[in-house]
């Protein structure tokens, strides 16, 4: 069953990356944009799964945008893969660091002292004029082993970038579900004494899975400052942690291929909402989380396991 | 027979509370022995202090004889020393087959930093570990029932299961029997004590029942007060006055209640 939730992961993708070429320029910077979101989903559900929150996920996306807006200002380098990279690598060591601290944490604690840390980071950046306070600043424009496309060019290339990272990213975090560190977060979520009496420290099992999760948040993040072309404090702020956690819930945590559908429909649910009804959007957004949370408390993926069940002969289900 | 394990001088206090004292011990290989007290003598706590769940105030634990006196329980569990649960720690949201699997993988683990991570949670090598447990434990009629429906003896069993997946060769078992009907204690006990023969595990377990005791213990430490009053063979310290006096007694008039 897992092989063939790949190979339709895979189809989906392909046929995701082929449509570029045919569809016009703001659509392809949308998905963009909501496909490097959904990274940061994506770590927000290797959290999830062990039963953590975090409200401060923006911390790492913003530590990767930064990352790559200011490669670019102080030395001019734009080369987009190894950008991406450092955003993800800078982001991973920070919530290496961080994890020390928030690995004790459980709960509401987790939760809020994430929070905390990504509002530092935002206080941090309104703070330092040099950076353009809460203007932010440009973003270099990015280039490909030293080819420089522009225009619907350079988006198409962001967006097969951001669908190759997506691809690696979710192989990655399937396998992970699948080791020994990923199959313990039911077990962790359930009963820590007896995953740390079987000899396994849950300290350091949550710790990676911060890592992880700050790894994505970092691609996630550096890959958007390339898209939009711009970085500033909101990217820290706590209402983008909540719109990860958002999408998390809309996604539920039972497929990562989960995580990219609901950032793509909460895009498009928030571009045409904002666009349509610019009062009502948060409205429209509450609703449709409200209508999750009633009709889909396993998130969209759930949608899927339903549809498996129905098609499914009894019996013939694994 | 070499010596697994050497208890020298433990004691525990908890702020004003001496819940062990001048506690001495010392346990062949593959011998069985099981420990008696009443209610609150300090029988948990010295299974605690050996599996590193608390840190002794005092005194040295030899395993193997290497010192692990106030190791984290993890890196004890590592170096051979598993133990149950006087309640039976399971994942309540797995089936047994999952509960055993874990356990399994846990103990494959390939050596190093990342082993929980490059190690596949189902392998051959995994599932095959879980269903032999399975079977060993004879609880195979509910390996796909989740954990949290299942009755209580098959709770204990699935908990004993899943701490000797690691290949331990010390088992300290808290009361297997608490919470099973007396006539199922002895089957449950049988089930228990052959399958750690068949894996040559030395057991100490905290028991009750006297009559169990008698049945299954090589060897009976009677604690009393936080200390051990009369060790010796299962028939010296069951015979034992103190004994009969402070704990045996004490047990019979709960029953008779009971
Ligand atoms: N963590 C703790 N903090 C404070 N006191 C404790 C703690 N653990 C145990 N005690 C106390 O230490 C004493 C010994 O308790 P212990 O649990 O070892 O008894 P026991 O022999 O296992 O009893 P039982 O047969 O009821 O399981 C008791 O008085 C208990 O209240
Ligand atoms: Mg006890």
């Amino acid at each position: 069953m897992q092989a063939g939730a790949q190979w339709v992961g895979g189809l989906l993708l392909l046929v995701a990356a082929a449509a570029a070429p045919f569809l016009p320029n703001w659509v392809v910077s949308l998905a963009t944009i909501a496909f490097a979101n959904a990274l940061v989903v994506l770590g927000l559900v290797v959290l999830w799964r062990v039963g953590l929150v975090s409200f401060g996920q923006a911390l790492y996306y913003c530590i990767g945008a930064y990352a790559v807006a200011l490669m670019g200002r102080w030395i001019g380098f734009t080369d987009a893969i190894a950008l991406v990279l450092l955003g993800g690598i800078v982001a991973g060591l920070t919530a290496a660091g961080i994890g020390f601290l928030l690995a004790r944490y459980r709960e509401i604690f987790f939760a809020m002292l994430s929070l905390a840390l990504s509002m530092i980071l935002y206080g941090v950046l309104v703070k330092t004029e040099s950076l353009g306070s809460t203007d932010g600043f440009s973003v270099l424009t990015p280039t490909f082993f030293g080819y420089a496309p522009h225009g619907a060019q350079l988006s198409r290339a962001l967006y097969w970038l951001t669908l190759a990272i997506d691809a690696i990213a979710a192989l990655f975090v399937g396998l992970y579900f699948r080791s020994v560190a990923g199959a313990l977060a039911a077990p962790i979520r359930d009963n820590e004494i007896r995953v740390e009496f079987l000899g396994v420290s849950v300290t350091s099992i949550i710790h990676t899975k911060v890592v992880i999760a700050g790894v994505l948040g970092g691609l996630g993040g550096a890959l958007a400052a390339m898209t939009i072309g711009h970085v500033d404090p909101a990217m820290a702020y706590w209402t983008t942690s909540g719109g990860f956690v958002f999408v998390t819930v809309l996604a539920g945590s039972g497929y990562v291929a989960a995580a990219f559908i609901g950032s793509l429909v909460f895009e498009v649910v928030r571009s045409f909402a904002v666009d349509v009804m610019p009062q009502l959007w948060q409205m429209t957004l509450g609703s449709v989380l409200l209508l999750t949370i009633l009709f889909l408390p396993e998130g969209l993926g759930s949608l899927v396991s339903r549809l498996k069940r129905r098609v499914m002969k009894p019996g013939t289900a694994p | 027979m070499s010596t697994i394990l050497e208890v020298r001088d433990l004691e525990k206090t908890f702020g004003q509370l001496v819940a062990a004292r001048d506690i001495n011990v010392s346990v062949p290989q593959h011998q069985t022995v099981g420990v008696i007290g009443a209610n609150g003598a300090g029988k948990t706590t010295f299974i605690n202090m050996i599996t590193g769940h608390l840190s002794p105030t005092k005194g040295t634990i030899l395993f193997e004889d290497k010192d692990i006196t106030g190791k984290p329980s993890r890196e004890i569990t590592g170096l051979g020393i598993s133990r149950s649960f006087q309640v039976a720690q399971i994942f309540p949201t797995l089936t047994v087959f999952e509960n055993m699997c874990i356990a399994a993988a846990i103990a494959h683990r390939k050596p190093g930093m990342f082993g929980n991570i490059m190690t596949p949670v189902r392998s051959a090598e995994t599932t095959a570990a879980a269903e032999a447990a399975i079977e060993l434990f004879q609880i195979g009629r509910y390996r796909d029932v989740t954990a949290n429906a299942l009755p209580q003896g098959v709770r204990k069993l699935l908990d004993i299961g899943m701490a000797v997946a690691g290949s331990p060769r010390l088992l300290l078992l808290d009361e297997p029997t608490s919470g099973i009907s007396i006539e199922e204690k002895f089957d449950l006990m049988n089930v228990v004590m052959s399958a750690l023969k068949t894996r040559k595990i030395t057991v100490l377990f905290v028991e009750h029942d006297m009559e169990i005791v008698a049945r299954f213990a090589d060897r009976v430490l009677a604690f009393y007060d936080g200390t051990v009053i009369a060790d010796g063979t299962a028939h010296e310290t069951l015979d034992n006055p103190k004994v009969q006096e402070l704990i045996s007694g004490v047990r019979l008039k709960a029953g008779a209640h009971a």
